[in-house]
């Protein structure tokens, strides 16, 4: 199989779930929310292939994936704005300046997960 | 049956990032500098690896971990200059994880390492998402990719600490606009440092080992 870093993400998501299950002594897992940024380069298609692949055999074997994307936003060094760039134009809008750091967009963590 | 929910709230690396963790402690017990080396296929990593070794293996004990989707070539390049090295293919996977690093450096004579260079799977998305336990992280663009890329690969461009900008001898064939790469960069990462290099002529490579020649120093002071 060709493993994408979503199947690394997606060993981690399975794990995290489980994990948390069993702490809770929960027998099910019945959905796990997942939080994935714009710009993460995480391509839900791809976890939610690798999740039915990996949870086989496990207490998340019927859960569904649900995830939130967040949106890709810039800061301002300069003037402390926050903006939605263009395209490739990353020069922030109120002090055309070009100090604008990722300020949302990468994010990739398990919120919370459904349980019986 | 009664559905709870669970607040979880856990990085999805998490896993990864423990053992990261795990392997830069036996680094820094050793004194040891780790650099973990990204770029895209054919922008210059080994010939980056190559070059510095053949500058630095009288003064500085190195080692290497090459990534690899398959073959060992990269591998046997570093081993004919007499330096160790372990070749990890990754069998598909894009990028190398913190697991990988640690049973590499299970087959490496680390009591005898002062700079260990990890090269990734060339790739800018994917190993940009993953520490291994390295202490720097360097990336190389070469010219012919083009000025555009920090806009596009920002998630690569603003976790390194170092971009080298390779194969800089070909300037007056291509149209890549260099100052417009520098504000790029500079606005994305303010703490990376940007050298301009050619791993074939040699030409900026003393900046880039004045660097790393001080990072090492640093790491060494630290440990003694």
């Amino acid at each position: 199989m060709v493993k994408m870093h979503e199947f690394s993400i997606t060993q981690g998501i399975l794990s995290i779930a489980v994990d948390k299950a069993r702490e809770a002594n929960a027998s099910k897992i019945t959905k796990i929310n997942v939080v994935i940024g714009e710009i993460s380069g995480i391509v839900s298609d791809c976890v939610n292939f690798y999740f039915d692949f990996l949870s086989k055999e496990t207490i998340a074997d019927d859960a569904s994936l649900n995830f939130t994307r967040v949106p890709f936003k810039l800061h301002c060094r300069n003037c402390d704005a926050t903006f939605t760039p263009e395209k490739f134009d990353w020069t922030c809008p109120f002090c055309r300046e070009h100090q604008s750091e990722v300020a949302s967009g990468y994010e990739c963590y398990v919120e919370s997960i459904e349980v019986t | 049956m009664e559905v709870k929910i669970l607040r979880v709230l856990e990085n999805a690396r998490e896993a990864n990032n423990v053992i990261a963790g795990r392997n830069q402690m036996r680094l820094d017990k050793l004194g040891i500098l780790a650099i973990n080396i990204m770029s895209s296929p054919g922008a210059g990593k080994t010939s980056l690896i190559l070059q510095t070794i053949d500058r630095l293996k009288e003064k500085f004990r190195i080692a290497v971990v090459e990534g690899d989707l398959a073959s060992s070539v990269d591998a046997d390049k570093v081993h004919e200059q007499g330096v160790p090295a372990v070749q990890i293919n990754t069998d598909g996977g894009c990028h190398l994880n913190a697991n990988m690093l640690e049973s590499a450096l299970d087959n490496l004579p680390l009591t005898d390492t002062d700079l260990l260079f990890i090269e990734n799977v060339g790739n800018l998305v994917c190993p940009a998402g993953f520490i291994l336990g390295e202490h720097k992280r360097v990336m190389l663009l070469s010219l012919p990719e083009g000025d555009d890329k920090p806009y596009k690969y920002p998630l690569m461009f603003s976790g390194v600490d170092v971009v080298l900008i390779n194969k800089i001898d070909f300037l007056p064939h291509l149209d890549f606009n260099l100052e417009s790469f520098r504000t790029a960069v500079a606005g994305i990462n303010s703490r990376a440092r940007i050298f301009q290099v050619s791993c074939k002529t040699g030409e900026g490579i003393d900046q880039w080992l004045s660097w790393l020649m001080g990072e090492i120093k640093m790491k060494k002071g630290a440990h003694y």
